[in-house]
C-alpha cells in the first residue's frame, strides 16, 4: 500500500474501512468511526497525529474496523480536505458513478 | 457447456459452509483480520478502497443464460446494480457486505459457480479463446483441457500455498486471443505430423513490475502426458520459486534468472522422475463425459450467405457497420460470431447493468444455444447466432445499448477499475478510458484508423495489460497527484511484444492530447492498409517520440 502521509504533513486524520461492509470510516473526536470525512477528528503536527492513531488502535478496534491509517489533510480556508487523490476519492465515491458512494449519500440528503 | 458432478457440488457446498463459519468468527472477534483476510481471499473476497469486492470465476469465460441471470440477480441483490467483467474472463462485484457474502455464494453455487481460484497464491481460474468450438480453423475445443485442468488444479493440496499467483490460458487457435505468451504457462494445442494432438508449452510469461514474454519449454506434449508436465513445472517452481520477496516471486522472474536452457532442464528432469506408472492420467471415461458437455450444438444446415442478411445491411447502415465491426465468420455456414462491446462511448469498460446482463442471456437462451463468453479485452460473445437472425440480436443490443460497433477499435480499451475502486490503484483509468472514447467518438474516423488497442493500467500491477497495449497507459502517483505515461509497441498476440516507454510521464489534462498525437502521427506516417502496430514496428519509437516531446 502506498504511503498515505508524508513526512512533512502538518494536519492528518484517521480513516479506515468498516469491518460488516467496508465503508470507509473517520476516527472522530469523540473516538466514534463517523462515515464522512467532515465528521473526522484532525491531529494538528505529528505528535497529535501519533496521538490521534493510537486512539484508534483499542485492545478491540478489529471488531469494528480494518486497517486504520493515517493520511494527510490540507487546510483549505476554515475547512480541511484529504490532500491525495486517492483520499478524495475514498471520501466522495467512484469519480465515474457520482450516483454511488458517499458523494451520492449526500446528494440525497441535501 | 460443463456441468457439474456430485463432487464438484460438494466441493463448492462444503466451501460455502466452511466460509460462513469464518465470516461469523471474524465478525464475532474471534478471528483477527490478519487471520481472516488470507481466508476471504481464498474465497474472491477483496478490500477495494469504498467497500468488499467479490470475484467471481467464470472458468474459461463461458456462462449459461442462466448462469448470466444469477449474475445480474448478485448486482441487483447484493450489489448496486451492475458488475464488472474482467481481463482474467471473471466477473467483479464492488460492493458486496461481508456478512452477505455467504448467502450470495450460497445463491452462485445454485447455478455452479464459486469465487475459488479468484485470488491468492494458487492456481488461478484457467482462461481460454473466446471464440472455442466457433471459429474455423481451431484443432480441438480448449475448453475440455482447460476444464480438465481446472479439476486437477482446484484445491490442489501440493499447488495451494505456491511462492506467488500462477495464471494459466489455453488456445486451440494459431491466432492468439487468449494473450498465452503472457501467462504463467500458456498452451497452445497442436497437432503433429502424424496427427496426434498435444500441447506447445510456454513458461514464464507476465505483465506486473517486470513483464516478459514467455519461452517455448517444449514443442509437443503428448495429450496423456500433460498434467504429469504441468506438474513438473508447477514442482521446480514451487521449490525454487522465490519466497524471500513477493515482487520476485512469478515464475517469471525464476525463468528469466535461471535461464530459457536451464529452466528447460530443470523441468525436463522432474518429469523425468515422474514414473510412467505413477503419471497423473485421466481415465478416458472421464476425458470422454467432460468432452461431451463441449460437443459442437446441432447447427443447422445453411447457406452461407443470408438474403435476410444482405437485406437488413441494406436499409439499416448503423446495422451494416455493426455487423462489419462486431461480427466475426463462424465455422459453420450461415452463422456467426457475436461480440458485444461493453465499450460504449464514454462508458466504463467491462461495465455491464443488471438488466443488461439479462438481455444477453435471453438472446444467448434463445439465439445462441444457451451460451456465452467474457473477452479477456472485457467484452462479451455469442459464439453461435444465425446470420439470419443477426438483425433481431443487433435490435435487442441496441436498445439496451449493447450495440457500438468497436470491437478492436481505438475506443474499445482495457481499463482496469484503477483509483475509483482499487486499493492498489495509484491513478484513475477508467475516466482516461472515458475520455479517449469521447475524443475519438466518431466511428467512421475510428475505422479510419484502424486496428488499435489502446491499454490502460493505474498501476505497475498491470491489471489493464498496459505493457501489450498498442498504445498502453500505466497511471503513476507523484506526490498524491495523477500521471500518465506512455508505451508503445505492445501486443498480446501470437506475435506478442512488450511496449517501449515514450518518456516522461503527461498530466491528467494533457495524457488525452498526446494519445491524439501518437494516432496522428500514426495515420501521417501508415502506407497503405497499414495497422498501427505494423507502422510501429516498421518506423520505431522515435518518429511519435519527436512528436510527443516537441517543444
Amino acid at each position: 500500500m502506498a504511503q498515505h502521509s508524508s513526512k512533512g504533513a502538518r494536519f492528518q486524520a484517521v480513516t479506515a474501512n468498516r469491518l460488516s461492509d467496508g465503508e470507509v470510516v473517520y476516527l472522530s473526536p469523540d473516538n466514534q468511526w463517523a462515515e464522512t470525512f467532515a465528521a473526522a477528528d484532525i491531529a494538528d503536527g505529528p505528535e497529535a497525529g501519533d496521538a490521534l492513531m493510537a486512539r484508534a488502535l483499542p485492545a478491540d478496534f478489529e471488531l469494528h474496523v480494518l486497517e486504520p491509517y493515517l493520511f494527510e489533510v490540507l487546510q483549505d480556508g476554515t475547512q480541511y480536505k484529504p490532500a491525495s487523490v486517492r483520499e478524495i476519492i475514498r471520501a466522495a465515491g467512484p469519480t465515474v458513478r457520482l450516483d454511488l458512494g458517499k458523494q451520492a449519500d449526500a446528494k440525497r440528503e441535501s | 457447456m460443463y456441468r457439474y458432478d456430485e463432487f464438484d457440488h460438494q466441493l463448492v457446498g462444503e466451501r460455502v459452509k466452511q466460509f460462513r463459519g469464518q465470516v461469523e468468527r471474524r465478525v464475532s472477534g474471534e478471528l483477527t483480520e490478519d487471520a481472516f483476510k488470507p481466508l476471504r481471499l481464498m474465497n474472491g473476497v477483496y478490500l477495494q478502497l469504498h467497500a468488499y469486492m467479490l470475484r467471481v470465476a467464470i472458468p474459461y469465460g463461458t456462462l449459461s443464460s442462466k448462469q448470466m441471470r444469477m449474475q445480474a440477480h448478485i448486482a441487483r441483490k447484493y450489489d448496486r446494480g451492475y458488475g464488472h467483467f474482467t481481463t482474467r474472463q471473471n466477473i467483479q462485484f464492488n460492493w458486496p457486505a461481508l456478512d452477505k457474502i455467504p448467502d450470495l455464494l450460497e445463491e452462485l453455487a445454485t447455478v455452479e459457480m464459486h469465487a475459488i481460484q479468484t485470488s491468492g497464491n494458487c492456481i488461478r481460474n484457467v482462461t481460454s479463446d473466446q471464440y472455442a468450438a466457433a471459429i474455423d480453423g481451431e484443432i480441438e475445443d480448449p475448453r475440455i483441457i482447460s476444464e480438465i485442468i481446472r479439476q486437477w488444479s482446484t484445491f490442489h493440496p501440493e499447488f495451494t500455498y505456491l511462492p506467488r499467483k500462477f495464471k494459466i490460458a489455453v488456445t486451440g487457435h494459431d491466432n492468439d486471443r487468449a494473450a498465452i505468451k503472457l501467462h504463467d504457462i500458456g498452451i497452445v494445442i497442436k497437432q503433429n505430423e502424424l496427427g496426434d494432438v498435444g500441447y506447445e508449452i510456454h513458461v514464464g510469461g507476465g505483465q506486473g513490475r517486470t513483464p516478459f514474454i514467455a519461452k517455448k519449454m517444449a514443442d509437443f506434449v503428448p495429450k496423456a502426458q500433460l498434467l504429469a508436465y504441468l506438474e513438473a513445472v508447477m514442482r521446480v517452481y514451487n521449490m525454487l520459486g522465490r519466497r524471500d520477496n513477493s515482487y520476485k516471486a512469478r515464475i517469471k522472474i525464476m525463468v528469466h534468472e535461471t535461464g530459457e536452457v536451464e529452466m528447460r532442464r530443470l523441468i525436463e528432469a522432474e518429469f523425468a522422475k515422474i514414473d510412467a506408472s505413477q503419471m497423473l492420467a485421466v481415465p478416458q471415461a472421464e476425458i470422454d463425459r467432460i468432452s461431451a458437455y463441449f460437443a459442437s450444438p446441432e447447427f443447422e444446415n445453411l447457406p452461407a450467405t443470408s438474403a435476410t442478411l444482405d437485406a437488413a445491411q441494406a436499409q439499416d447502415a448503423d446495422f451494416a457497420r455493426w455487423v462489419r465491426a462486431n461480427v466475426v465468420a463462424h465455422k459453420q455456414h450461415g452463422y456467426g460470431i457475436v461480440n458485444i462491446s461493453l465499450k460504449p462511448i464514454g462508458g466504463v469498460p467491462g461495465d455491464a447493468t443488471d438488466v443488461q446482463m439479462e438481455a444477453v442471456a435471453d438472446l444467448a437462451e434463445r439465439y445462441s444455444f444457451d451460451e456465452i463468453r467474457v473477452t479477456h479485452e472485457q467484452n462479451l460473445v455469442l459464439p453461435h447466432i444465425r446470420l439470419d437472425d443477426l438483425k433481431t440480436v443487433y435490435d435487442a443490443l441496441n436498445a439496451h445499448e449493447l450495440a457500438t460497433a468497436n470491437l478492436g477499435l481505438i475506443s474499445d480499451t482495457i481499463a482496469c477499475p484503477g483509483l475509483d475502486y482499487c486499493n492498489l490503484a495509484n491513478a484513475r483509468s477508467i475516466p482516461l478510458a472515458q475520455e479517449i472514447s469521447e475524443r475519438f467518438a466518431d466511428l467512421d474516423q475510428q475505422y479510419d484508423i484502424g486496428e488499435l488497442k489502446i491499454k490502460i493500467s493505474g498501476c505497475i500491477n498491470a491489471c489493464g495489460h498496459h505493457h501489450v497495449g498498442h498504445i498502453g497507459i500505466l497511471g503513476v502517483d507523484k506526490k498524491g497527484t495523477e500521471f500518465y505515461q506512455i508505451s508503445l509497441g505492445g501486443s498480446a498476440d501470437e506475435n506478442a511484444s512488450i511496449g517501449t516507454i515514450t518518456g516522461r510521464a503527461f498530466t491528467e489534462e494533457t495524457i488525452v492530447d498526446a494519445i491524439e498525437t501518437v494516432v496522428t502521427t500514426y495515420t501521417d506516417m501508415r502506407q497503405t492498409d497499414e495497422r498501427f502496430i505494423d507502422t510501429y514496428r516498421r518506423v520505431g519509437l522515435d518518429p511519435f517520440k519527436e512528436r510527443l516531446y516537441a517543444e
